[in-house]
């Protein structure tokens, strides 16, 4: 203690020491960024070009577009593609955490298997899948339940009544979903630390609860970002159904252009239907990165509500300080003449 | 549950003519004849050692001699190649019957280790999750705590390392001295009998070292066994009772900190405290 006070005795703060020139009381200005400006112009100018012809070209047709927008047929369309993608999604992640944990399991024909599966599922193109499954009822006419190895069996079906095109697109979707997500699983986990795992079980914590207490709350970080990339990818790829001849978003409006002609406005309703549901899942992706940050940053951002009733709460001060500024620049000036003599 | 008991028994009579565990300190670890290989290179060599019970023993050596592999083999995040590792005549990963020895499944491992607690060189704290709720997760989990009773433990042992004001801070907004010393506290909240630490000031600046060797220092007479393996000649001289040094996976030299350091029997012994000391 008593060394302690001596120190602060000898060392005086740098600040105060004599002799130094002072440049506190002078005004920092920020350097100009001479390329930002101008390419912020042109930014401006070409979006100012795109609005101006999106408005006044006849021919996007924006009447036909708000008419068929909230039609009760394109409706319709938006609920299937919104039931293909939350039932492929949900089956898909499902799936893709076994794979993933099958991946990585100590037995050689566990991860064997799940490697397979990744590899076969990402060889073939979608769109190939889907019509092999659909083509399902040439190769197995029936599909059954019973004891394999062996002629008992509880019931058996007619694979065509069995599988709609809905029930082959929710497959085939799911399957495709599973492959991608199981590497994006596996990913995340393989991204925590295995001095965590170590120290979880150093302290004697079962394995399935350092599993889904200490490495899965971390994996989530690096899943989530990927997960919502993967899931925007898939909510327009379902539009991909249409060779099946499910009524989706895509192929309603495909029909309704077919018979009346309308096709670039049709396709507008499309896009802008797709643009808002990517639209939700962007914001709802910042909320659950926000939601597992937990301990990543010193303290966690506002977010954009938050902002935004901050800036308004700010006006006020923002304004006076205007006004403050204005006065003290012009004092400084003053202050700077009287060195200056 | 009464399966344990039964295997605990049958342990015991095992064990024999040996006198009763309860009646003298525990925490007691005996090595012997450990061989442990990473591939082709040969970590620890025929190790045989004994760690008195509540006594604080200091492992010293230079890099790569196999002091962190022994450590690690003792909580049985290593398995030994040959030999063995007994706590209190339990032996680590495995159960004897007869002339043969069975591993362990997993839960009994889980039950063994939580009796050994391990300090880590890098913190390993859960960066998700608060000072309190790292001290508190294995009580809860482990010991079978009710939250409110390992949260008031909790804020007793960070208390202890001088951290009672920062329970609700994240890993991340504490300094390296104040991480380590909330893994010391995460490891005293499920009251082990064994404490081991792996070089927990060697990620740490110099003046940071300071405050958590005397956290461990303030451990060194509470009747837990500690197993220190560390580079801070200066701390295993002033605070432990035995010191080893362990030079190409062996240890060298066992025995009271002042005649090691004083009058060290080996040469390499010599050799390697001049360049440090």
């Amino acid at each position: 203690m008593a060394v302690a006070a001596e120190t602060s005795i000898l060392c005086d703060p740098l600040s105060s020491a004599a002799g130094w020139s002072d440049y506190s009381k002078l005004k920092a200005v920020s350097s100009r960024h001479p390329g930002r400006i101008a390419g912020s112009i042109i930014v401006v100018l070409i979006l100012a070009l795109i609005a101006q012809s999106l408005i006044t070209n006849p021919r996007w047709e924006w009447g036909v577009v708000a008419e068929y927008f909230s039609a009760e047929s394109v409706l319709r369309g938006l609920g299937v593609t919104l039931i293909l993608t939350i039932v492929s999604a949900t089956l898909g992640f499902i799936f893709g955490a076994l794979i993933a944990l099958a991946r990585m399991s100590k037995s050689p024909i566990l991860s064997g298997t799940a490697w397979v599966y990744t590899w076969f599922f990402r060889s073939v193109p979608l769109l190939v899948l889907l019509v092999v499954i659909y083509n399902w009822g040439y190769l197995y006419e029936y599909v059954g339940l019973g004891i394999p190895f062996s002629d008992i069996s509880f019931f058996k079906l007619k694979t065509v009544t069995l599988m709609g095109p809905i029930t082959t697109a929710i497959i085939g979707l799911s399957f495709n979903e599973a492959a991608y997500s199981a590497e994006i699983i596996r990913g995340g986990i393989l991204s925590v630390d295995q001095g965590q795992l170590e120290a979880a079980a150093s302290l004697g914590i079962s394995r399935s609860r350092r599993f889904t207490r200490i490495v899965l709350p971390q994996a989530m970080r690096a899943i989530i970002p990927n997960a919502f990339n993967d899931l925007t990818g898939l909510v327009k790829g379902t539009s991909i159904v249409y060779v099946l001849a499910v009524y989706d978003l895509f192929h309603t409006v495909q029909v309704i252009y077919n018979r009346t002609q309308r096709v670039l406005p049709m396709l507008l309703v499309a896009v802008v239907w797709y643009v808002i549901l990517t639209t939700i899942l962007s914001i709802v992706q910042y909320y659950v990165e926000r939601a597992f940050a937990k301990g990543s940053a010193h303290s966690l951002p506002k977010t954009p509500p938050q902002k935004l009733f901050a800036f308004i709460a700010s006006i006020p001060g923002l304004i006076a300080r205007w006004f403050g500024t204005a006065a003290l620049a012009n004092e400084k000036g003053g202050e700077r003449d009287a060195c200056d003599d | 549950m009464p399966a344990t008991i039964e295997e605990e028994v049958v342990e015991e009579v095992i064990a024999g003519a040996k006198t009763n565990p309860s009646s003298e300190a525990l925490g007691r670890i005996e090595v012997r004849g450990v061989n442990k290989y990473f591939g082709s290179l040969h970590v620890l060599r025929d190790v045989s050692l004994d760690i008195e019970a509540g006594k604080v023993t200091s492992i010293i050596g230079p890099s790569g001699s196999g002091k962190t592999t022994l450590l690690r083999s003792i909580n049985h995040l290593e398995k030994v190649d040959s030999g063995y590792i007994a706590i209190d005549d339990e032996l680590v990963g495995y159960r004897r019957k007869g002339d043969r020895l069975y591993e362990l499944k997993e839960k009994e491992i889980l039950r063994r280790r939580s009796r050994v607690a391990m300090v880590f060189q890098n913190f390993n704290l859960f960066p998700h999750m608060t000072a309190l709720e790292n001290v508190i997760e294995a009580p809860v989990s482990v010991r079978g705590l009710t939250k409110a009773q390992a949260i008031e433990e909790g804020k007793a042992f960070l208390s202890r390392v001088g951290l009672g004001d920062r329970a609700g801070a994240y890993p991340n907004q504490l300094s390296g001295g104040q991480k380590q010393r909330v893994a010391i506290a995460r490891a005293l909240a499920m009251k082990p009998k064994v404490i081991l630490f792996d070089e927990p000031t060697s990620a740490l600046d110099p003046e940071l070292v300071g405050e958590v060797l005397e956290v461990i220092d303030s451990l060194a007479t509470g009747g837990t066994t500690l197993v220190v393996v560390t580079h801070e000649l200066a701390f295993a001289r002033e605070v432990s009772d035995k010191v080893v040094f362990f030079d190409k996976g062996k240890p060298l030299e066992f025995g009271p900190p002042l005649q090691l350091f004083n009058n060290p029997r080996c040469e390499r012994t010599a050799e390697f405290l001049s360049k440090l000391l």
